[in-house]
């Protein structure tokens, strides 16, 4: 009696041992959700004449060399020609800031750039013009392998881990029960990518146009009926750095296209 | 001025049927969508679509507020002369834009 107790339990406890230790994708098996995606799809992508996210890419390249602020100086004043100058940047985004202490992504740096060096107003999160600059400046990686320098910012990632890990909203459902543990499976209809984000900026369909890796996070969390951070909130960059380090080595697709 | 792709190729031989790519970035607002504070969003849509190969009416088509914001449309044609192929998109609130490419047929 004592011992069938004493096997219940211990597979219990081994059931909720596997639920908690979701294993990471090892890199042999890391794929981007490109490989998922209709054959229609990926013409969409491979094409730039085809690409909706080259419209994006173009209104970019202008901004870069738009003088804005009272400082009256454009991107290109500083770092000269983007594709040298931004060539491997997106790749290694968020990086960390040492000014603030803690790990900043693309838009952030960008909007820095722009409040204290342009001397001009930030833009808006998910505007016209952050995501074209963002989207040019990591066309620049396009094919470059993602390479995250985590050494500073250890503590980040593991807030950016927890919170991936963290069961969250009404459907009580974390991250990686869908993107470590069931990846390659569907859900209603649709295949569950591993959530490597590899293109952004990236236009989606759904969507129909170009958009953050926060509003696709944000996506994310309404789905589970969770609350939403707001734009720029520290918990979405721990979380895009934890996701950019999960994806080591996949290469940079921006801009991507996706269902 | 709304940015567009053109995609023809630069060069064909004479006889040739070639593939024709635009993409243009527009809203395509149907007019059936509602703003936060309930009040509806006036329709703001491209309506015709036209191109011509050296001022001949090649291909057209006139656009419905079903369509997908950022209109990709392709089409074939044959390549018969040398020339400029003009594509001019026509909409609502006086939108308008145009786009030319030239082909060199052998």
């Amino acid at each position: 009696m004592i011992s069938r107790f004493l096997l219940l339990l211990g597979g219990a406890l081994a059931g909720v041992a596997s639920l908690a230790s979701a294993a990471e994708i090892p890199a042999a098996e890391r794929r981007s959700a490109y490989e998922l995606m209709s054959r229609e799809t990926k013409a969409m992508q491979d094409d730039d004449t085809a690409n909706p996210g080259t419209l994006w890419v173009l209104d970019g390249e202008a901004l870069w060399g738009t003088k804005a602020g009272t400082a009256d100086k454009a991107c290109a004043d500083c770092h000269g020609d983007a594709r040298q100058s931004m060539k491997g940047v997106a790749a290694r985004y968020p990086a960390f800031d040492s000014a603030r202490r803690r790990p900043i992504d693309l838009e952030q740096r960008i909007n820095i750039c722009r409040t204290e060096r342009q001397k001009a107003s930030a833009f808006a999160p998910e505007s016209k013009e952050l995501l074209a600059l963002t989207a040019h400046v990591a066309l620049q990686s396009r094919g470059m392998p993602i390479s995250i320098a985590a050494d500073r910012m250890v503590e980040f990632l593991d807030v950016g881990r927890s919170l991936f890990h963290r069961r969250q909203g009404q459907l009580n459902l974390s991250c990686s029960q869908c993107h470590d543990d069931n990846w390659g499976k569907t859900l209603a209809g649709n295949a569950i990518p591993q959530g490597h984000p590899t293109g952004y900026p990236l236009y989606r369909l759904e969507w129909q146009a170009l958009g953050s890796l926060q509003r696709r996070l944000r996506n994310c969390m309404i789905g589970m009926r969770a609350e939403p951070y707001a734009y720029g909130a520290p918990e979405y960059v721990a979380l895009e750095l934890y996701l950019m380090w999960r994806a080591r080595g996949l290469v940079v697709e921006t801009p991507a296209v996706r269902p | 001025m709304a940015r567009a792709l053109i995609n023809v190729p630069a060069k064909a031989k004479r006889g040739e049927i070639i593939a024709i790519k635009t993409l243009i970035s527009h809203v395509m607002e149907s007019g059936f969508r509602y703003s936060n504070t309930g009040q509806i969003i006036p329709r703001n849509i491209i309506t015709f679509f036209e191109c011509t190969y050296n001022g001949e009416k090649i291909f057209s088509a006139e656009l419905h507020a079903a369509m997908a914001a950022n209109p990709f449309i392709t089409f074939h044609t044959v390549a018969t002369e040398s020339g400029k192929l003009e594509f001019t998109w026509t909409g609502d609130n006086g939108f308008s834009a145009s786009e030319t490419a030239t082909i060199t047929v052998e």
